[in-house]
């Protein structure tokens, strides 16, 4: 256990030079540079003339879709990191398991694929 | 080095009380987003430090890297007025304590009670072999796959009706678009593309 957790130490390390290096970054313009606002410095800037209108500007419904295909994808390939690491092990029942779970996500990969669902138009 | 681990236990933990209570209670979602980025990762790191590496490296993987950034388009896409959610809050306070108690109530039986199986307290107080001897992903590898087939199956057909409820849910192709033809663009020569005509002067074509 202790040694499970010592293996993660340049993790932490990294975690807190990255803490370091950004908060300096974030403070150090506050305290060292020279500030002198006006309106005009501080409005938006688009181009060269006034901003159009809100800057949250609604997302395509699209992109929703595809970050749920990515999710669905993305949690069949965490289910092959168990099965691959006791590939060894685990016999023919485990392979035809595997198998079957990928065939059953296969039928829905080509579904998408013959809907149309993965052309951006 | 015990005492290394609970100042980390701690650190996490807190972390992510604060930031599950900063999801809950900031104004601007997409701050709210954030913060629960922040949430699943010091859960990644409680995960870490009861030994369940590969979990907590899944938690990143899946939650950080996809669900997250679901949440994000989901955000954008409801095109929130922060006005307007300002004194909605109480409004929704009974339905989300009514899902906090049901919630806190499922965690008490299960990790107190013995209501399904008298073997459950058993399980539930030692829920993977010992570190020394194999290690998180192994023990899960072991059993999912041939033991527990029958739930890691259903996790395959479930995956499945998400995809393709979201396919029938969201997908429209929209009418009258113009798309580039490569195929189109790669056949066309010089030949066919202009045409030579002998015009008489004084007349038109």
């Amino acid at each position: 256990m202790a040694e499970l957790l010592g293996s993660y130490l340049p993790i932490v390390i990294f975690i807190l030079v990255a803490l370091v290096v950004g908060l300096g970054l974030l403070v150090a313009p506050f305290m060292v540079a020279f500030k002198a606002p006006d309106d005009e410095k501080l409005s938006a800037y688009e181009c060269g003339f006034n901003a159009f209108d809100d800057s949250r500007m609604r997302f395509d419904v699209r992109f929703y879709l595809v970050s749920i295909l990515f999710i669905i994808f993305d949690l069949e390939v965490a289910f092959l990191f168990p099965w691959a690491a006791t590939f060894g092990r685990l016999g023919w029942f485990g392979f035809w398991s595997m198998m079957v779970f990928l065939a059953v996500l296969t039928v829905g990969f080509v579904y998408e694929w013959k809907k149309g669902a993965l052309e951006w138009e | 080095m015990l005492g290394l681990q609970a100042l980390f236990f701690y650190i996490f933990a807190f972390v992510t009380i604060g930031s599950a209570l900063m999801v809950v209670f900031l104004r601007n979602p997409v701050h709210s987003v954030l913060f629960l980025i922040l949430a699943f990762v010091s859960g990644a790191g409680l995960f870490l430090l009861a030994g369940a590496e590969f979990l907590a490296l899944i938690l990143i993987v899946v939650y950080v890297g996809a669900v997250a950034i679901l949440f994000l388009f989901v955000v954008m896409m409801l095109d929130i007025d922060i006005a307007q959610v300002r004194g909605r809050m109480l409004e929704y306070a009974p339905i989300g304590a009514l899902v906090g108690l049901v919630l806190l109530a499922e965690i008490i039986i299960a990790v107190t009670g013995n209501y399904y199986d008298p073997g459950t307290p058993l399980v539930t107080s030692q829920p993977i072999p010992p570190l020394e001897t194999v290690s998180n992903i192994q023990a899960l590898g072991s059993v999912l796959y041939t033991r527990y087939v029958f739930f890691f199956q259903v996790s395959g057909m479930i995956l499945l009706v998400a995809m393709i409820g979201a396919i029938v849910l969201t997908l429209r192709h929209r009418e009258g678009i113009k798309r580039q033809s490569v195929s189109e663009q790669v056949s066309h020569t010089g030949k066919n593309s202009i045409e030579v005509r002998k015009v008489e002067s004084g007349k038109g074509i």
